[in-house]
């Protein structure tokens, strides 16, 4: 890892802290995935010592929360001029991509850390398999992490911020649809299974649910860590243009 | 220090800079001049390496913008048009993410940079409030700091005095006078005076060349007499 991405970071992290953003994004988040789990998820009503109600919540949560969360990373630098400044400073463009990228991500983590007390409370309350508490905790980062690296790579296209903030959206909805279990098995009313599985595999829902279930497959990881790979380098791509 | 050979860039159909040449020596302050559109900015943004030439060569200290652009980026200090900044940073947290990514990891060595450059500046009435809140001349002021901060061995200015009242404009020119000894330095602007009392030596450009690469003497001995404006109209005509 080069040096050049730690200032890169460093900035990035403290600056969701100097405005009131990161406050106003925290709450909302922890607001409704905590709502979304025990109103709609019937987290107490189903009586069962898991968090599997409050995971399941999570890709349509980030939908919008993420694009939220991206949209400012290039979109801003582009309009205030400031990316002119940072690309004449020492670093390469990959260096400045990482340095955000792992920013913006662990923020996200940070937020679910916060919701850390949802399983404390499911332990307190009854006897909990931590092993899938803890996979699907894994499961939602890494989900937070793919979404938000197709969210920034959507950010550095443009100067607007709500353009930004409606592609990450419209991107992340085709990712979402792409797998889930609804649209699948429309799509098998007129196409081979095989076909709808493959398309499914595409999605981050099979991938997703599979952590959330407490099923750690490599496979699962690699979907993820590709997906962050292929947006990251289009990232910087796009910015050496 | 600064050698240009031939650059080129085209935006669409518009060649913005069409072959343009010259060499800074140290010790050199040069005047870029020229109508606005004539191709300083994307000329400077091409020796800083933020922009790529279509054609043509950038060489700083030795090393070419194309080949190594970290190494030479490390090389120059540079003002953008309208001094960009992180608005929402207070003065003295900008120049410290200046100082780590200029290299400066360790607390001291970060500190005394950052504690020079504020001093050079004038800048320690402001410096623990958020740049966003700065005045015109402060920001740029900051701009100038942030440029100055690893004494690079070449500053590279677009249009400092900019906005600024006459006074401020009188302070950034002798602090770009001092700065230039020993330094290879390159500013762009339409205030002629300005030329006149700082620099050493005079590249005019319109539509994108080079039209005169001239000592301020010499430039003001085209027309003996006329002011420096009536020259500068009759060299770039073209350029309406």
């Amino acid at each position: 890892m080069s040096s050049q991405i730690t200032p890169v970071f460093k900035r990035e992290f403290l600056g969701y802290f100097r405005s009131p953003v990161a406050y106003v994004f925290l709450i909302v988040f922890l607001v409704a995935s905590v709502g979304l789990a025990f109103f709609i998820g019937g987290f107490f009503r189903g009586n069962q010592a898991s968090l599997e109600s409050f995971f399941v919540f999570h890709p349509w949560l980030y939908l919008f929360l993420i694009p939220a969360a991206a949209m400012r990373l290039w979109a801003e630098e582009k309009r205030g001029g400031t990316v002119e400044l940072l690309f004449t400073l020492p670093l390469t463009t990959r260096d400045a991509v990482l340095g955000k990228f792992f920013a913006a991500w662990l923020f996200l983590v940070l937020g679910l850390a916060l919701t850390v007390p949802m399983a404390a409370t499911v332990g307190w309350l009854g006897d909990p398999d931590w092993g899938v508490i803890v996979s699907g905790y894994l499961g939602s980062a890494l989900l937070a992490g793919a979404s938000l690296a197709v969210c920034i790579l959507l950010s550095a296209l443009t100067k607007n911020q709500v353009i930004a903030f409606v592609l990450g959206v419209l991107a992340l909805l085709v990712l979402v649809f792409l797998g889930w279990s609804v649209f699948n098995q429309l799509l098998a009313s007129f196409l081979p299974v095989a076909a709808v599985d493959f398309i499914a595999n595409l999605g981050f829902i099979p991938h997703f649910d599979a952590l959330a279930k407490g099923i750690i497959d490599p496979r699962d990881l690699a979907y993820f860590g590709s997906v962050i790979a292929l947006a990251l380098a289009l990232n910087i791509a796009a910015l050496e243009r | 220090m600064i050698e240009v050979k031939g650059l080129v860039k085209t935006y669409g159909t518009k060649r913005a800079v069409d072959g343009v040449s010259f060499t800074v020596r140290p010790g050199d302050i040069l005047g870029f001049l020229g109508p606005n559109g004539a191709g300083k900015s994307t000329t400077m943004k091409m020796i800083t390496g933020f922009i790529r030439p279509d054609a043509g060569t950038a060489t700083v200290a030795g090393i070419d913008v194309a080949q190594d652009p970290v190494a030479v980026k490390a090389k120059i200090g540079y003002l953008p048009e309208s001094a960009p900044a992180y608005g929402e940073m207070t003065v003295v947290e900008f120049l410290r993410f200046i100082a780590e990514v200029r290299g400066f990891r360790a607390k001291a060595a970060r500190e005394e940079r950052v504690e020079r450059a504020i001093a050079r500046t004038h800048l320690d009435p402001v410096r623990r409030q958020t740049i966003e809140t700065l005045s015109k001349g402060y920001k740029q002021r900051v701009g100038f700091a942030q440029a100055l901060l690893h004494e690079p061995p070449c500053l590279v200015l677009d249009e400092p005095t900019d906005g600024l009242d006459p006074n401020q404009k009188n302070e950034v020119r002798s602090l770009i006078k001092t700065m230039a000894q020993d330094r290879a330095v390159i500013l762009s602007t339409h205030i002629l005076e300005e030329v006149e009392a700082i620099c050493t030596r005079i590249i005019l450009i319109s539509q994108g060349k080079v039209v005169v690469d001239e000592t301020p003497a010499a430039f003001r001995a085209r027309k003996p007499g006329a002011r420096l404006d009536e020259i500068f109209r009759s060299l770039t005509k073209g350029d309406i």
